[in-house]
């Protein structure tokens, strides 16, 4: 099907098409407090509900706690139900991701990425969506303000399939992507979405007209079976994301993929790479080549979960492998992505050098200079870990 | 749901079942198995965690027979919040169900924790039915002092020690703070007075059927194992906590307040206290002050809600 | 409990408990020490006991007056205490 007529082409930042998609959506509940640099999104959906185009409900809760709290209240009643935050909102929220990943949840959340405090910092890092890693919850990261709008939708059709039920966060790197305006295709208004994300169908839904206890107590005699239902249940996301891009391709002209690849089937040293970021690496790389360099790099649209094999199978002939991470995991053996990457590489029998380089900590700008850096200094051997850029 | 002056008008089917784990003589389901009767037609309860959540869903069992939603602490305000909301946008928008929402937390769950998110949802307006059951510390995790805990109680955290004889401060004035956010209806329900319980809950019925929550309603909940108490004397002491003016029953209709239980002689609050080992040792003679402090609070309280029963509306 | 699967592929999604008011399957009644026995020629049927039980132990019959459910019963003693007529006396597990 060619839907591409029923685009139009505009200029939005990333935060406002985050707000688009989910109104495109027509979502039913939005849960949301105040917070950079994701607050144009939660302004921009007030907008189309105050102004009657958008017929949701929007709980502008008193903290990021109850936005969770709520919007795991609305998805288990059966609404479409978006939220949005950052960093400390997202450390706010800790306590309910995991309640609301267990409760099988059908949550979208928009997360612009933001350093954690102290000191407190408003930029980019990926802190958050790390420290949500290990959650339940799956994970999207956007490269440019046109895939924010895209993975947001994308989100939607995935968290509420029958076959998924599990909560979804879209990342969208602070300021970079969500204050900065592209140009992108979207949809010319809710109808056309229909189509391919016809009104939600909630499964085990609350119905006075059949009584379910959501959220019991349950002890060592049944925890682990719980848990482990919950763990294979979400292993096998990753095969109705994978046929859920096909659907939106064939709906929007525009493919997606759990990984993107650029050079990395002759390199000799891949960069692994999540978010904006990724786009700058895209060009360093092909001017490196250009000088002969034999260079790639690995981007993941789709973090959790982690496609493993896929990402072992990519990088199995490469003989450096430098994983670029923007947080730190203090007293960890590397960064949270090298750590993933090293894992899916060992898990397949793959072992090759890995270099974990830190880079745009805080919003810190990663320039192309700096990647001339992190490429000369992962040549030397004797250097496993690069702080891109740092002073000192 | 109509008014009732005789028990026997109350209705026979339970929606909360046998079987559960709450201790013996527990002052919880009194209250809520009343609730799930008076709050009338389709309904949802949304459980804080608690004594009453942990005790009734114990996996793979459940004592609810209406569709029951724990999330967590302190965010059982905010958690009803969004069922509402989705409630309120799916009958408009597709094949929504109209229910009302119960709402149950403990003291802990309420006075403390889960005081924001109170707040919050009260200030934002949700329709539902918030009952705090206060039985005055955490005795899910085995009495530790609260807001809720009254001045001179033994608990875990606040021991009578030799030199501090149990919590030094006076109870939080919980309904004070709900009545600010300007509720259409509050009140404060006991089970010794059943009668009385059961017509604020079908008061409340109406008022959510006009959608006119949210509605608080704060019941003494008496914990025999927390007060080192018989376990018949539940509603004893409940009841004494009335006539000795410790508990006020009333009401704040619209900001109008009415004392429900006229209490024109009082016993002495030494007939409260010493049926519970929590308060044994304020009867020692060198605990004397604390007694007179209680007295002063109680007796302060009293008169100040007498003087406001005297406004047209305290809003 | 004996018709709740074992295994994890079984289980009910999201840790649901999708059988309303099952906690019947659990007989509190051998918590109980002390019983209560009902003296219904003392009994006025004001169902006071009915309404206090905690454990609805008190099963109020067509007629109004009330017997005990020792399948549940913990002998708290709350309806003893508090029957205006001292219809309920509450006696050692095992005897009369």
């Amino acid at each position: 099907m060619n839907t591409t007529n029923k685009q139009v082409r505009l200029g939005l930042n990333g935060d406002e098409a985050v707000a688009y998609a989910a109104y495109h959506a027509d979502v039913d509940v939005i849960s949301a407090y105040p917070i950079t640099p994701q607050t144009i999104i939660v302004e921009r959906l007030s907008e189309f509900v105050y102004n009657g185009e958008l017929d949701a409900e929007f709980i502008a809760v008193e903290s990021e706690h109850s936005a969770l709290s709520a919007a795991v209240g609305a998805s288990l009643a059966g609404a479409r139900t978006f939220t949005a935050t950052a960093s400390q909102g997202l450390a706010l929220m800790y306590e309910i991701l995991y309640i609301a990943s267990s409760l099988r949840t059908s949550i979208v959340m928009a997360l612009g990425n933001r350093a954690f405090s102290a000191p407190i910092n408003i930029h980019c890092s990926h802190d958050d969506a790390y420290a949500a890693r290990d959650a339940g919850w799956i994970q999207f990261f956007a490269e440019n303000v046109q895939e924010a709008y895209d993975l947001t939708l994308i989100a939607f059709k995935v968290s509420e399939d029958k076959k998924v039920l599990f909560p979804s966060i879209v990342n969208l790197d602070g300021f970079i992507l969500t204050h900065s305006v592209e140009p992108l295709n979207i949809f010319e208004d809710k109808q056309v979405i229909k189509e391919f994300l016809p009104d939600r169908e909630a499964v085990n839904k609350i119905d006075p007209s059949s009584p379910i206890t959501y959220g019991p107590l349950a002890l060592p005699d049944y925890y682990m079976e719980i848990k482990k239902q919950q763990a294979e249940a979400f292993k096998s996301t990753s095969i109705r994301i994978k046929e859920i891009f096909g659907e939106y391709e064939e709906f929007s002209g525009r493919s997606y993929s759990p990984l993107k690849k650029l050079y990395v089937d002759d390199a000799d040293i891949v960069f692994v790479v999540l978010g904006s970021t990724a786009g700058t690496m895209r060009t360093m790389v092909k001017r490196w080549r250009e000088n002969g360099e034999k260079v790639g790099v690995l981007s993941l649209t789709l973090y959790r979960p982690f496609p493993s094999r896929e990402v072992a199978e990519v990088l199995k002939d490469v003989d450096t492998v430098v994983v670029m991470d923007r947080s730190y995991s203090f007293g960890s053996p590397g960064g949270q992505l090298y750590m993933d990457v090293a894992a899916a590489l060992n898990k397949y029998g793959k072992y090759n050098r890995l270099v974990n380089a830190i880079y745009g900590l805080g919003g810190r700008d990663f320039t192309p200079e700096m990647a001339e850096d992190m490429l000369n200094a992962s040549k030397d051997p004797s250097i496993r870990e690069i702080w891109v850029g740092v002073r000192g | 749901m109509s008014r009732i002056r005789r028990l026997n008008e109350i209705p026979r089917k339970e929606l909360f079942t046998s079987g559960h784990s709450l201790c013996a003589g527990c002052g919880i389901p009194p209250m809520v198995k009343m609730a799930l009767k008076a709050i009338e037609g389709d309904k949802v309860v949304v459980n804080a965690t608690c004594c009453l959540e942990v005790a009734t869903t114990l996996y793979p069992h459940t004592s609810w027979l209406v569709p029951w939603v724990h999330n967590a602490f302190e965010n059982a305000a905010a958690t009803a919040s969004g069922i509402e909301s989705a409630m309120k946008v799916l009958l408009r928008k597709r094949d929504g169900k109209k229910y009302k929402i119960i709402v149950f937390g403990g003291d802990g769950g309420t006075f403390d924790i889960g005081l924001q998110s109170l707040s919050g949802a009260l200030e934002r307006g949700h329709n539902f039915l918030y009952v705090c059951y206060d039985n005055e510390a955490y005795m899910n995790t085995g009495i530790q002092r609260s807001g809720g805990t009254p001045l001179g109680a033994a608990t875990t955290t606040s021991p009578a020690g030799r030199v501090i004889p149990g919590k030094p401060e006076n109870k939080k004035n919980l309904m004070d703070i709900v009545i600010a956010h300007r509720v259409s209806y509050a009140a404060t329900i006991n089970p010794a007075y059943p009668t009385d319980m059961w017509n604020k809950f079908a008061k409340a019925s109406d008022l959510l059927d006009k959608n006119e929550g949210p509605i608080f309603f704060h019941y003494y909940s008496p914990c025999p194992v927390g007060w080192r108490m018989d376990t018949a004397l539940s509603i004893e002491a409940a009841r004494l906590a009335v006539q000795t003016r410790l508990w006020p029953v009333y009401e704040v209709d619209h900001g109008k307040i009415i004392i429900n239980i006229k209490v024109n002689k009082p016993k002495p609050i030494e007939e409260y206290l010493k049926i519970q080992g929590r308060f044994r040792h304020l009867l020692k003679p060198e605990n004397r002050g604390v007694v007179e402090r209680l007295k002063k609070y109680i007796d302060n309280n009293w008169n100040r809600l007498l003087k406001l029963a005297e406004l047209d509306s305290i809003y | 409990m004996s018709s709740w699967p074992n295994k994890w592929e079984e289980l009910p999604i999201g840790g649901v408990v999708d059988k309303p008011g099952n906690s019947l399957e659990v007989k509190t009644g051998s918590w109980r020490a002390l019983k209560p026995v009902i003296d219904l020629d003392k009994c006025i049927k004001c169902l006071l006991c009915w309404v206090y039980c905690p454990d609805n132990a008190i099963i109020r019959r067509d007629d109004d007056y009330v017997e005990v459910d020792y399948e549940y019963c913990k002998g708290c003693g709350i309806c003893a205490h508090e029957c205006p007529t001292k219809a309920i006396d509450m006696v050692e597990e095992g005897g009369e």
